[in-house]
């Protein structure tokens, strides 16, 4: 068998946005982010240190998986007091798209960008499947190229992915279109079955009020190339590119 | 030299998986009598003298710990 090359039929397509894709250290979901958004997708990413302050030149901003800082105390717990977070954190003021995947998500979450918080598997295990996601709201710009009730096939790796939010903050959240995604059968059922983690009412991805900040635990990076076995989660690069363009 | 000692511990609304399952592995072996098991965080600060508790307690609030899904208690003492 040989390996066709990289598909780039679809960079003409899409408009090239320029992406930053912070770097902690322990991230190390950054390369394949890039990859699949430099030679997929045809954008402009490039990675940025954590040390630095600069965002002003991107369109969009995400957070990779990974460690960042061994996930010491909690994870994400440190990596919310890291220099660029303070630009990440006025980058989402202003309105402008961040993405946190897995990792990225928990600092999103410790630093105050998006409600709740993760618990460690309920499972005590750390969970490295495929999983299906059921599209509940299309609120933020990321969802705008999925349809809800339509079922996405992306893969976990986490140990600590159990969503938490009190029921004040979830009913708001539930008003308001803010969760994005939730595990569910391959059918679309939500069921204590299809929930890897314990997450409660098995929120998979949510985003903030304005919907501009988004965060999920699943990680699209690893589903964007149907050689690897799903191209679902490319989805949502191109909801955000297609949203700006 | 002065300590502070911060025991870290899940809210009561929080679901702690971890504690139920320690309070099934001592069941299995043969105490019963574990009614709950509650796990937590314990840390131990080492401090220059004259940090007083609310010092203590805006580390613990600004990172020591998680409002949203934990709660904490601080002991200052004279030594460790």
């Amino acid at each position: 068998m040989t390996l066709a090359a990289p598909a780039r039929a679809t960079s003409s397509e899409l408009l090239p946005l320029r992406w930053g894709v912070v770097v902690f250290p322990g991230s190390n979901c950054d390369l394949d982010t890039l990859h699949v958004l430099n030679d997929v997708l045809g954008q402009r990413a490039e990675p940025v240190w954590h040390r630095d302050t600069d965002l002003s030149v991107f369109d969009a901003v995400i957070l990779p998986g990974g460690f960042a800082h061994g996930d010491y105390l909690r994870a994400g717990a440190v990596a919310r007091f890291s220099p660029v977070m303070d630009a990440v954190a006025a980058f989402a003021a202003a309105g402008k798209p961040v993405l946190g995947i897995c990792n990225g998500f928990q600092v999103l979450l410790e630093a105050g960008l998006l409600p709740g918080a993760m618990l460690r598997n309920n499972t005590q295990q750390f969970n490295c499947s495929w999983v299906n996601l059921r599209v509940e709201s299309t609120a933020s710009r990321f969802m705008s190229n999925c349809r809800p009730g339509e079922v996405l096939r992306i893969p976990i790796a986490h140990g600590e992915g159990n969503y938490f939010a009190d029921p004040e903050t979830l009913e708001g959240m539930k008003s308001r279109g803010q969760i994005l995604l939730r595990y569910s059968t391959p059918d679309g059922k939500i069921t204590d079955g299809a929930n890897p983690n314990g997450s409660l009412e098995n929120i998979a991805g949510v985003c903030n009020e304005r919907g501009n900040v988004m965060g999920l635990m699943p990680h699209p990076e690893r589903a964007s190339e149907a050689i690897i076995g799903s191209d679902d989660g490319r989805r949502l690069f191109e909801g955000l590119i297609r949203s700006l363009g | 030299m002065p300590t502070a000692k911060i025991t870290i511990s899940y809210k009561p609304t929080v679901l702690d998986a971890q504690g139920a399952v320690v309070k099934d592995a001592l069941h299995n072996l043969g105490f019963e009598s574990v009614q709950g098991v509650h796990m937590g965080k314990y840390i131990e600060l080492d401090l220059a003298p004259g940090v007083d508790e609310a010092q203590v307690r805006e580390m613990c609030q600004k990172l020591l710990v998680n409002p949203i899904i934990e709660q904490f208690h601080i002991a200052i003492g004279p030594e460790g």
